[in-house]
Parts: C-alpha cells; structure tokens; sequence
C-alpha cells in the first residue's frame, strides 16, 4: 500500500475538547492534524485565580460555532466531508463537557455522521500519533500506532496519571495518578499564595528562574516507605502522588515570614516548590514506567510545557534507558486535535460508534476508552 | 415525506423539562416531552432524530430552528441551546431564540375563556429558578389571542412578584405568596409547541395572524415587520442567564487586585 492511497483511505474526522476551559475543534486525517483551532476562556479566569465552571460553560457556548467554522476553514473542508465526529465524553467539568457532547451530537445528527464520545485522558495520548509534517507509517489499521510497551504522562490542571497503554482503542491502563490535587491545581494554588497570579504554571515557572530550588525541603508526598512498599510488595500508593501537604506546606513557610515581618523569599519557595512537584513527579513515573516494562514514555497536559518538569524527565528516563517523546505545547494542552486522533485511530480499529444518548461522565474512568 | 413548500420548523427547550416539536404552518405534526430535568444532555438529542422521524420531515425541509432560551437551570438550558446551534449550523437554516416563559404565557391565553377567569387580563407566568426563587415575567392577551410580553424576564423571590394570577410551575412551588390562576395551570412547564407557534407567527407577520393553512403567503424570514405588538418574540438565541456565576474572588486574589 503507497503512502498516497493509506492517506486516502484514512479516516477524516471532527474532534471536539470541551472538559475544562479551551474549546477546542481539530480535524485530522488518519495521523495528519489538518486543523486545531482552540478557543480559551482563559482571561475570564484569570480573576479568581482558577478554573471557575460555569464561566467555561458559557464560553464554550458561546465559542463552539465559531471555533467550528474555523477549523472547518482551515481544513478546507465540510462537515458533509468527514467520516465521523468525535467527542470528549469524560472525564472533566460536567457542565462544560454537556456542552461539548450536546453540540457534537447536533452535529453527528444533522449531518449523518456516527459520534464517538471518547476519553479525554487517552486522547491526550492519541495525540502523540499526529504528525502536522505528515510522515506516514502503516501500522496494522493502516494508520501509524503507537510502538509496543507504551506509557503515558499526563500532567495537568485537572490530572496527574501515569497510563500503560496496550493498544489505544482497547487497552488502557492507570498505573497511578494523584490521590487529592492535581499538579497543575497544586500550581495554581501555590501561585495564588505568593501573589503571581494565573495561570500557575508559567508564573511559578518564571519566578523560580531566579530562587534556590534547595532553601525549601518541601515534602514529596507518598514517598514514604509505608506507602511505596517494593517491588514484591508493593504498598497501596506505589505509583500515586499526593500534593495537598505540599501546599499546606508552602502556606507554612509563606506564613512563618510573614508573621516575622520578613519579606518573603518568592523565588525561593517558587523553584523549591516547583522541585518538590518535578521531582516526586518525574521520580515515581519513571518508576512505574520500569516496573512496567515500558519503554517509550509520552508527556501529556498542560504542565508539559514546564522546563523544569521536561528537564528533569529528560534526564531520568535517559537513565532508565526509555525514550521520552513530548508533543508540542499546542498539542500538550487541551485541543479538538486530540480527540479527533483518538476518534480516527477508532473508525479505523472498527469500534462501533457512540449513540445518541451517550452521557457526559466526568470521571470516567481511563479504561473506558470511548463510550 | 419531506416537506419543502414552507414553514416546517423545528422548535426545541431544555429550559426546565425538555420539550422537541415540528410544526408546520401552526400546525404540530409531532412532539415529544419530559418533566425530567436532569437527562437533558442524554435524551434531547434522540428525542430530536425521533419527533423529526414521526413528523416525516428532514434537516432540508426546515425553514428554521426555534430554541427556548430560558431563562432556567443553566446546564440544562445551554444543552438545548449547544444542540440547536449545531443543528442549525449544519442544516444551514436561521436559528430563532425565544422566551421559555412565554410558551406558558401562550397556552394560557390560549385557554377556552370559561376554564380561566383571567385571559384578558395581565398575568404571570413563572418557572422554578430554585434557590428559593422563580423566573418571572408579565403578560397579557393582546387582540389576536397571542400572549404578549409586559415586563421581565426576571428572577426573585415569589414574595416580590406583582399580586397577579400566575401560571406555571412556580405558581405550585410558592402556594403561600402566589396566586396561581388554576391548579392545572400551576403544574405547566415551558414547552417547545408553543414556542414554535409564538416564532412561526412572528416570522409570517403580515399573513394572516394564527393561519394554519398552506395558503399564507411565504414565510417572510428578515426581521419582524411592526404589528399590533411592538416587540418581537424573536430574539438572539443566547442564554437568558439573569444570574452571574457563582464564583467569588478569592481573598488571596482580592489583595493582589487592590495591590
């Protein structure tokens, strides 16, 4: 089969991310990202520091017909045009992921089209198949997999998991993920505390640059051995991460100085804290990963874009001998591309369509790789 | 069939029920309903394939799409509303928004004069904005029996409306502070029928008000031409929230903003 003919029979399919604050609709074409259009009601809250629901919610309506026609403009193609429509079912904010699978519905309805409702949290691994450049290899469905012994990272406002993926449309696993925050939320939180706004991320980032990452020995939770147990004997939250105590934690230092009437060191508590996340982070995945007999790791989730998180991956995977693959930040974040990789690498597996009456499930577990 | 001489739509409201119709030149060729309001995002979408399936008419055969836009429990109404933007999209017909309350105000005036002792009067019509409080708005009948709007949309607590006769579902919910006009009237939810015969009636001003035959003249699709009302039922089909959100400003995020 030429590269020509697999790129014609490959599935073109609608993909629509509406589980947190980016509206986001993207096309592709088998594993080649046509269009990606997002939308994000980012500004709206920045305000309050975080992600407020029902502000998404209303943004998404509000952007949804518009991201639409984009990213159809983009694509240069119709709706008539695309093999299937595809959407993010679970997991995320129920009522803006309503929004999302209501209009996604509308439009596998209207134009005849069979819907995937899909999971968001392997979605974000799907998207490590598109190459925007359109390199193409064959694999048993006619569309490039994923290499065998896959795993995923997947870090960000609203998760924290470490994924053993099988196969993507039939074999999902969660190794561990966050008992209470996410990474991402424990970000936001932390930046709130020391006055550098949001989103989080960046901000903490940014401050850090300039701070001793050693001042603070903030705690890395769940490390303990009760908690890790071996190999043989694994405790109960081997591959787990936990970033309550480690916010509280800040909030003790923060307090501590300024009870003392002493300006408080932010660049310090920043790249500390930032340390504290990256290291207990990077430790236990790659951890998990070796444990697991995987052997290319995917990053996932708007934290990806975190040098220091991507610095230190870098270097421990290196060491564990895995390959570390990271899409680009456009792609790490939420996006329609994502969903519309997944939905593609479906149609091609042969798995039956969603139906109409699919619900939005906002913690669908991983294994539920559609719906 | 599929019908193309004109003037099938269909209408949709998610805004307490949810409610689908296709009605065609005032006529109501097939409808569907639930008191749940809880499966919105679930069942509306079905249920929209289903009535279009039983009144034999497909996307191509719609002059329009009608959605109520509450005001209602947000979540619930933007399902509706998230649906009959795509629909509309796809099938690339004119998209109307209209009050959900007025289907109430609509069915009331509607009534055989002897069950009510109203209809000429003003009234009220209310729907369940929880929180102790009711979506509210004022009507009367006008000269060719259709409800027209007086005041509101609004949303407060039942002891803050005007001392009128209230239909629909808030009547029931607040029986100390509100009259309601009869206990049936108190029961009436938003519905999509009425919603649909409010749009097409204003579309085709200029035909004869309320005709139901095929004879009216063509739907004239542009902005509603001055009648007897000066307001149009029409509006942008975007949530009548009435609320803002929730959400409040963190202190940790106040002091930076006054800093």
């Amino acid at each position: 089969m030429t590269d020509a003919s697999s790129a014609r029979r490959a599935p073109l399919v609608l993909g629509i991310e509406t589980s947190c604050d980016e509206t986001g609709v993207g096309i592709v074409r088998g594993t080649h990202m046509l269009a990606n259009t997002v939308s994000s009601s980012m500004e709206e809250h920045v305000r309050f520091g975080g992600v407020i629901p029902e502000i998404a919610a209303r943004a998404h309506l509000e952007a949804f017909v518009p991201t639409l026609r984009q990213a159809l403009d983009t694509a240069g193609i119709e709706l008539r045009d695309v093999d299937a429509i595809a959407v993010t079912a679970g997991p995320g904010l129920a009522g803006a992921l309503m929004v999302g699978l209501s209009a996604a519905k509308g439009l596998a309805l209207a134009a005849d089209k069979p819907l995937y409702g899909v999971n968001h949290l392997v979605a974000h691994v799907g998207v490590g198949l598109l190459d925007p450049a359109g390199e193409s290899v064959a694999g048993p469905a006619g569309l490039r997999t994923l290499p065998e012994n896959t795993g995923a990272l997947l870090v960000s406002g609203g998760h924290t998991e470490i994924l053993r993926i099988g196969s993507l449309t039939s074999d999902v696993q969660l190794l561990g993920s966050t008992i209470d925050d996410a990474a991402g939320e424990a970000f936001d939180k932390t930046a709130r505390l020391l006055g550098l706004g949001y989103p989080g991320g960046p901000a903490i980032d940014a401050a850090a640059a300039t701070g001793d990452p050693r001042a603070f020995r903030f705690p890395r939770g769940l490390t303990m051995p009760k908690f890790e147990g071996s190999v043989e004997a694994p405790g109960k939250h081997r591959h787990n991460w936990s970033f309550s105590g480690l916010k509280t934690a800040v909030a003790r230092a923060v307090e501590q100085f300024e009870v003392a009437g002493r300006p408080v060191p932010v660049a310090d508590i920043a790249a500390s804290f930032q340390e504290a996340v990256v290291d207990v982070i990077t430790a236990k995945a790659v951890r998990a990963a070796g444990e697991h007999g995987i052997t290319t790791l995917m990053l996932g989730g708007g934290v990806a874009a975190n040098k220091r998180l991507r610095e230190l991956l870098a270097e421990r995977c290196a060491a564990a001998g895995i390959e570390l693959r990271i899409p680009p930040v456009s792609l790490c974040t939420d996006n329609g591309a994502m969903v519309a990789a997944l939905g593609a690498q479906l149609v091609a597996a042969g798995v039956a369509p969603s139906s109409l009456q699919i619900p939005a499930d906002s913690s669908q577990p991983v294994e539920r790789i559609s719906v | 069939m599929t019908n193309y001489d004109g003037g099938v739509i269909l209408a949709i409201d998610s805004s307490a029920g949810a409610s689908v119709a296709v009605l065609d030149d005032g006529q109501v060729r097939a409808q569907w309903r639930t008191a749940v309001t809880t499966t919105h995002a679930e069942v509306l979408a079905e249920a929209v394939a289903q009535t279009m399936r039983e009144a034999e008419v497909t996307g191509a055969g719609l002059r329009g799409v009608v959605v109520g836009v509450g005001p209602g429990p947000f979540t619930g109404l933007r399902v509706g509303l998230a649906l009959a933007h795509s629909l509309a999209e796809v099938w690339g017909v004119p998209l109307h928004g209209v009050c959900s309350l007025d289907s109430l105000a609509q069915r009331a005036v509607a009534q055989p004069a002897e069950s009510s002792a109203s209809a000429e009067g003003e009234f009220l019509a209310a729907s369940d904005a929880r929180r102790r409080e009711v979506y509210w708005a004022r009507y009367r009948a006008d000269a060719q029996g259709f409800a027209e709007l007086l005041d509101g949309p609004q949303v407060s607590a039942a002891a803050e409306l005007p001392d009128l006769p209230v239909v629909g579902v808030g009547a029931s919910l607040y029986p100390q502070v509100l009259t309601a006009r009869s206990a049936l009237e108190s029961q009436w939810l938003p519905d999509a029928v009425e919603l649909g015969l409010l749009a097409q009636r204003e579309l085709r001003r200029g035909g004869a008000p309320g005709s139901t035959g095929p004879s009216a003249t063509p739907d004239t699709a542009g902005p509603a031409q001055p009648d007897i009302t000066a307001r149009s039922v029409l509006r942008d089909p975007l949530p009548l929230y009435l609320r803002d959100s929730d959400a409040k400003v963190p202190a940790q995020m106040r002091a930076k903003q006054a800093s």
